[in-house]
């Protein structure tokens, strides 16, 4: 550890792997440790022994479950969106060659006690329960409308404009019942809120566009998912890292950040060895998050709460046709809540579990003081749950950009249920690291000679 | 194993690494595996289409096909090195061993293999019947045991490297092995090799020592030179005899991507990529 490196980064959950997998293809020297024995960070897919050591120290994972090496138990609950942010960057470098992927087989949603697949073809759309024959003609118009927009091209605006009015007034326009609104902008426009719907429709025709293509590309549901688990995305992005001149080292215990008199980064103190560095990039947990304020910088501060039961089934999630893997989202409307709840299921379809094992992950933003209540009305559509582990995790956002000290400290991940907004997060670091925008340009052939 | 299995060099090349694009621009074919009468046949099985992108392209860029009736099998497997860290500036020595195997150099100081994801090589047995190792080196991430799950994940194969000159290698080439026993498919085909054979006048491992260790463990044994390349392409051929000729469809070959498993089909994220590429001219 007796080298400098441009940058060190801390911590090999998705968002530091990305960033180091590019930064390392930029041609910067790099060193990315974690304090764990185990790629991932807080986004790793954990097998049983590691699952039990995180949840339950003192118990070992019951015989009847399975081999331990066939289980990769998400912490994270998100799935990847097909015609997404992050499918470009995993074509882009390439990391598809060590993944698979298979797609998530429905999407449902919660609508007056019961739920419903979110319709991914013309034929599911007119049997589907989820609108009375009139509210489907409404609702065709309104969806032929956002599929024949073009900015250029003001016949197909409709007398709208996308960027002043707001979506309360689009769905006006097509007379839209609120239970549609709900469907549309809860299971389509993925919102986790209301909030959306008095500020202008441009980013909600935009996120509507990107599930619908999303939908196309594979056909069953707009989301994909690497076998074994979202920890092999990390994974991946690591050996992207390593192949251009990345050092990695797992299972460092990580003791200081060390500041000059300015409080600028200088190097990362481990026992008794500094590494240095010129800038530092590291997720909240190696930042004082979660911390006792020992009277050091404030670097982090808490922004939420987001409460996630890991969910052990023996059998598929009722009403969904006995799918292998389901999304199935709560509006908060429909359960007089702020935020939405949201299910997402894998199974051994995915190779993350034994087989006629179901692993279900209910989530949402705690909104009370007793987050576990919150949760019932997910909880409640699974049936009988083998086993449960719940935890509630503040989500963490740096106090400053790190311009003026070189420390970048990227956000925890949020409740959403895919990477997009990861995918934001790794374009802002990169800006305020690089200084300049991440452009994924192709690149030419090499062929070594 | 000696004297029996035809070698036939086709050309081993890099599979790019990250950040790099191949559709359409070159075409792997006319690069490297004009070169044999049999080229690049069409596999008999579903290959995994990112695979299939970079074996073959599209069929246009191959050599003129033989029809399926005559073809025989190919047949693709996950290889994985495994042994010493490289040490200052000389290289992985598993590195060293594949490239003599797939390059047929021998190039100790260089920079190491910046970029490339794997290493493709073919071998071609008697019967006809191919097998491409794609082979995967560790990157550099076995130096702070750092290697991630995702490497040992469906590897059909592993070469473990130890230097004969070095008798403390052959205990780390234990541990590597040991490692491979827990973390990779117990069909798992293990080959302990025995490098620098070109210095045997200072050996400190004997070939009875390593042998026994070989044999009370299950694992094949050869000694090898990357420098002179002595046994080098001997001991892949043994391999490539030793795989399952007939891959039951469960197991999936080569990094677990082949999407023909059970259920349904594997996505194929390149696919809107590939068909944008293929249209473009490839110099062939």
């Amino acid at each position: 550890m007796d080298e400098e490196y441009d940058v060190v980064v801390l911590g090999t959950g998705l968002t530091e792997c990305i960033l180091s997998g590019l930064l390392s293809v930029e041609g910067k020297k790099v060193l990315h440790m974690d304090r764990n024995d185990y790629y991932g960070g807080d986004s790793a897919s954990l097998n049983l022994t590691q699952l039990y050591r995180q949840f339950r120290p003192d118990q070992s994972p019951p015989a009847e479950l399975g081999r331990d090496r066939d289980y990769a138990v998400d912490l994270v609950p998100k799935f990847i969106i097909a015609s997404g942010e992050l499918t470009k960057i995993l074509v882009h470098t390439d990391v598809t060659r060590y993944l698979e992927f298979k797609q998530i087989a429905g999407s449902f949603v919660y609508r007056d006690g019961k739920i419903s697949k979110v319709p991914s073809t013309e034929m599911e759309a007119v049997k589907s329960p989820l609108m009375g024959l009139f509210e489907k003609r409404r609702a065709k118009k309104f969806f032929e409308f956002l599929q024949g927009w073009k900015d250029e091209d003001p016949a197909t605006h409709q007398g709208i404009d996308l960027d002043k009015d707001s979506m309360r007034s689009v769905y006006e326009k097509f007379g839209l019942e609120p239970g549609t609104q709900d469907f549309i902008g809860h299971a389509m426009a993925l919102y986790l809120d209301d909030d959306y719907i008095d500020k202008s429709a441009r980013p909600a025709y935009d996120r509507i566009v990107l599930y619908t293509s999303s939908m196309a590309r594979y056909g069953k549901s707009p989301y994909i998912y690497p076998l074994y688990g979202l920890g092999e995305l990390p994974q991946s992005f690591a050996r992207l890292s390593a192949i251009y001149g990345g050092t990695y080292m797992l299972d460092k215990q990580i003791d200081e950040i060390v500041t000059d008199a300015d409080g600028k980064f200088v190097g990362v103190r481990s026992g008794t060895e500094t590494v240095k560095a010129k800038q530092v990039i590291g997720d909240p947990s190696y930042f004082g998050a979660g911390a006792a304020k020992d009277g050091g910088k404030v670097r982090v501060m808490e922004e939420g709460k987001v409460i996630r039961a890991i969910c052990i089934l023996k059998h598929p999630i009722p009403g969904t046709d006995d799918s292998d893997s389901v999304q199935i989202i709560i509006p908060q409307n429909q359960v007089n809540r702020r935020n939405d709840i949201y299910i997402a299921m894998v199974s051994s379809t995915h190779n993350v579990c034994a087989k006629d094992v179901y692993v279900a992950i209910v989530s949402t933003i705690v909104e009370t003081d007793k987050p576990e209540l919150e949760i019932q009305p997910g909880l409640q559509l699974l049936g009988p749950i083998y086993d449960k582990f719940v935890s509630v995790s503040p989500i963490y956002m740096p106090t400053a950009d790190g311009e003026s000290d070189n420390i970048f400290i990227t956000r925890s991940y949020d409740a959403t249920s895919h990477f997009e907004t990861v995918v934001e997060e790794v374009q802002d670091v990169w800006k305020r690291v690089i200084g300049k925008d991440l452009v994924l340009k192709k690149r030419e052939v090499e062929v070594e000679q | 194993m000696r004297g029996n299995a035809q070698f036939v060099r086709h050309g081993g090349r890099e599979e790019g690494g990250g950040g790099k694009e191949h559709d359409g621009k070159l075409c792997p074919a006319s690069a490297s595996g004009r070169k044999g009468p049999l080229a690049f046949p069409r596999p008999t099985r579903a290959y995994p289409p990112v695979v299939a992108r970079h074996s073959q392209l599209s069929p246009h860029c191959t050599a003129p096909l033989p029809s399926s009736s005559t073809m025989s099998k190919q047949l693709q497997f996950k290889l994985v090195l495994l042994g010493e860290s490289a040490v200052g500036k000389s290289r992985h020595a598993p590195t060293l061993l594949v490239l003599r195997f797939v390059k047929d150099q021998f190039d100790d100081y260089r920079e190491s293999t910046i970029g490339a994801a794997f290493l493709t090589q073919t071998v071609t047995l008697d019967d006809g019947t191919t097998v491409k190792f794609e082979i995967w080196d560790t990157a550099g991430q076995e130096r702070y045991k750092s290697l991630a799950p995702m490497y040992y994940r469906n590897a059909n194969c592993a070469v473990v490297v130890y230097d004969i000159t070095q008798s403390a290698s052959l205990e780390k080439a234990r541990n590597w092995i040991r490692e491979l026993q827990r973390q990779a498919d117990p069909s798992i085909v293990i080959a302990l090799c025995g490098n620098k054979s070109d210095l045997a006048a200072r050996r400190q491992v004997t070939q009875e020592e390593a042998q026994k260790y070989a044999e009370e463990e299950g694992l094949m044994w050869a000694e090898t030179s990357a420098k002179s390349g002595e046994g080098v392409s001997e001991i892949f051929t043994a391999i490539a005899k030793k795989l399952p000729t007939t891959a039951p469809p469960s197991s999936r070959t080569a990094g677990g991507r082949a999407g023909t498993s059970g259920g349904r089909a594997g996505v194929d994220l390149n696919k809107q990529h590939t068909e944008a590429g293929a249209n473009e001219p490839c110099n062939c």
